[in-house]
């Protein structure tokens, strides 16, 4: 089973993120769980969020204390949160910035994938300019960490699943796929 | 049909799939959603039934017994608070025999104020006369409304029935579920006719005054009629299970209890992380099971007392406290077991009141903690608090 | 706090919830043009949030933008229509 984290702003879509990611993973016939962190949300509050993948049906209902992944997509969170509370030491952390994973400040890790999901976003039009929607690009980039979510079944999950304008959302996500840097 | 979705869009999704006719309800965290799903189905003609806006959960039950005596088939939603300003109406719908199913979104009550999950709410109506199932999962929550309805419009029965998911566990987290069709679902339920119907060509008043020489028949009627309802649920379980293939043939589920040493007893969503950390204790050679409780209404007393005849030591994990002897499932399951009382030892755990979190960890010293029991034959404790911050460290 | 021990019996905040900025959850601000008002403070007497300030019987009624959640209820209600709600030009 793996786990993951998303932190987002709210009203990014982190939310969605995680439950377009937990479809992307049923649609690769696999289960899946998604769930945001419990809690009053605000615009522009920090957002939690979590997804779960296994080959079984997942069972556990108790919150995820160390995941295998942790999707960051506001570099703003880095120095506002710890993103890398819990996160397994050979887990891998991708993070929505336009900087080269190594010149990322406050980031000290060994597995740091980056992909510019805000530039995406705003090319594909998704969202605005103050609040570029930037989920879709980030999942899209993830599937190209992760094996158990392929590139396939993110943009089948888009299609299916996906708020706004479902193609412009596809098309962020390949790109994203196709730009993603770093290790992991 | 498989989808991924929340445990609150599947009660929608399972109130449509039922057909209801006539919905009353009142917003509340975390059931909010299953009000807006139901609303916007019913304007958008998707569900062919009556939305009546009221301005209290008291309301909502108000109105439904009113629209289940004229024979529509009535649903509505709710958690904590508003389950307890609906308290006197639960009355109402069990004495006057109304089959409304309504999902109850578990949620602990105030203050400190709290939305998060535990089954003090719903413990709270356990003497009503409700039938009350617990769900695990998402599937879980849209299954059991559906053979709630089939076994509380059952004309031996004709009891409301409340259906608890775990608020924001279950309700605000997306599940794989596998939804029946609709045309499948009209095989298993038939149209609601009760024979108690209001008639305006014959007006009477409903519920009305009895004397004290005859209170107490009607009251063992109602008794009766919830102990008919074990039998009635196992046989819409198996009807469903040929239906649709997923089995609710038991008030209890086992889980390798058949030749466990101890067993944990419990209900709701964390029965799924017990069972992870079951499975963890038996790759360590540790014979444990869990036994989740479908029903707290009607009590399975029949399927505990046979567990009891196998498993001599038993836990009871509570996501709730009565302020008497510990939560309210571990006293009704002592309760059930006395006639084995000098055989089985029964302890109590309580935990994730408030929403706390209980981890696979946890689960896996509970069953250290029994099988430390079943060895030496003793209990320091019979009811422990897991994981409290009293500074003992001991769970962590 | 460490134990159950070190809590208070049950649970108090230590400000009212003035100190609560509830204006941060808005998306659309009301902007009163004080030049159309008449000061029969309508607006004020509707408000749901105590969120229309009017220190003197006389003055021009204020919003308050700490606290105003941005519901529209003034805008609906002025009788010379002399409030008209704006989009918040960003979300942080």
């Amino acid at each position: 089973m793996i786990e993951i984290r998303f932190h987002g702003r709210g009203g990014q879509g982190a939310v969605v993120a995680s439950e377009l990611l937990a479809r992307a993973a049923v649609m690769n016939r696999l289960h899946a769980a998604a769930f945001p962190f419990f809690g009053v949300e605000r615009r522009g509050a920090p957002v939690t969020a979590f997804c779960r993948i296994d080959l079984k049906p997942i069972r556990t209902h108790s919150e995820i204390y160390f995941p295998d992944y942790v999707v960051v997509l506001d570099p703003d969170l880095v120095s506002m949160t710890n993103v890398l509370q819990g996160l397994k030491p050979d887990g891998a952390l991708l993070i929505n910035s336009a900087k080269e994973s190594c010149d990322l400040q406050h980031v000290k890790w060994g597995k740091v994938a980056t992909v510019d999901a805000t530039s995406i976003a705003l090319k594909y039009g998704l969202g605005s300019e103050n609040a570029p929607i930037v989920n879709t690009a980030i999942i899209g980039a993830f599937s190209k960490i992760c094996p158990q979510v392929p590139l396939e079944s993110v943009i089948e999950s888009i299609m299916k699943a996906s708020p706004g304008d479902k193609r412009a959302n596809a098309e962020a996500a390949k790109e994203a796929f196709e730009t993603v840097k770093g290790v992991w | 049909m498989l989808d991924l979705m929340t445990g609150n869009a599947a009660a929608a999704k399972a109130a449509m799939l039922a057909r209801v006719e006539v919905i009353a309800a009142y917003p509340i965290t975390p059931q909010t959603s299953i009000s807006e799903k139901l609303a916007e189905m019913v304007a958008n003609g998707e569900m062919n039934a009556k939305y009546i806006k009221v301005e209290s959960e008291h309301s909502a039950m108000a109105a439904l017994i009113g629209a289940s005596y004229i024979g529509a088939r009535t649903f509505t939603a709710t958690s904590s608070q508003g389950l307890a300003l609906m308290h006197e109406m639960l009355f109402w719908a069990a004495g006057a025999r109304r089959p409304v199913v309504m999902p109850v979104v578990s949620r602990a009550l105030g203050p400190p104020w709290n939305i998060w999950t535990d089954h003090m709410d719903v413990m709270g109506e356990r003497d009503t006369g409700w039938m009350q199932l617990f769900c695990e999962n998402n599937q879980e929550t849209l299954d059991l409304i559906l053979i709630a309805y089939r076994v509380a419009e059952d004309k031996e029965i004709m009891l409301p029935a409340m259906i608890i998911e775990d608020g924001f566990i279950l309700s605000h987290t997306f599940e794989k579920v596998d939804v029946p069709a609709i045309e499948e679902i009209d095989f298993y339920l038939h149209p609601f006719n009760p024979d108690v119907k209001v008639n305006f060509r014959k007006p009477r008043r409903y519920g009305s005054l009895v004397m004290p020489d005859w209170a107490m028949e009607f009251r063992y009627n109602n008794a009766l009629a919830m102990e008919k309802a074990k039998k009635k649920w196992v046989e819409a379980g198996i009807a469903f299970k040929k239906a649709f293939g997923r089995d609710y043939s038991s008030l209890v589920e086992l889980y390798r209890c058949e030749d466990a040493d101890v067993a944990l007893i419990i209900s709701g969503s964390a029965a799924g992380t017990a069972k992870v950390a079951a499975d963890r204790m038996r790759e360590r050679g540790r014979k444990v099971g869990v036994a989740k409780l479908r029903t707290f209404r009607p009590f399975p007393t029949e399927e505990l007392l046979r567990l009891g005849e196998s498993v001599r030591t038993i836990g009871v994990f509570d996501r709730s406290y009565t302020f008497a002897q510990g939560g309210a499932i571990y006293g009704e399951v002592r309760n059930a077991l006395y006639p084995l009382a000098s055989d089985v030892k029964v302890k109590g755990y309580i935990g994730g009141l408030g929403g706390r979190d209980i981890t696979e960890a946890e689960f896996e010293k509970m069953f250290e903690d029994l099988l430390a029991i079943a060895r030496s034959g003793s209990m320091t404790k019979d009811v422990e608090w897991v994981a409290l911050k009293d500074g003992s460290w001991r769970w962590f | 706090m460490e134990t159950y021990r070190d809590l208070p019996q049950s649970t108090y905040s230590l400000q009212t919830t003035e100190s609560v900025r509830t204006g941060t959850w808005r998306t659309f601000r009301p902007i009163i043009d004080t030049k159309k008002c008449t000061r029969c403070y309508t607006c004020w007497k509707f408000c749901p949030d105590v969120s229309i300030e009017l220190r003197e019987e006389g003055d021009y009624p204020k919003v308050d933008y700490d606290h105003c959640k941005g519901c529209g209820i003034c805008a609906n209600e002025c009788p010379t229509v002399a409030i008209t709600m704006v989009r918040e030009d960003s979300i942080c």
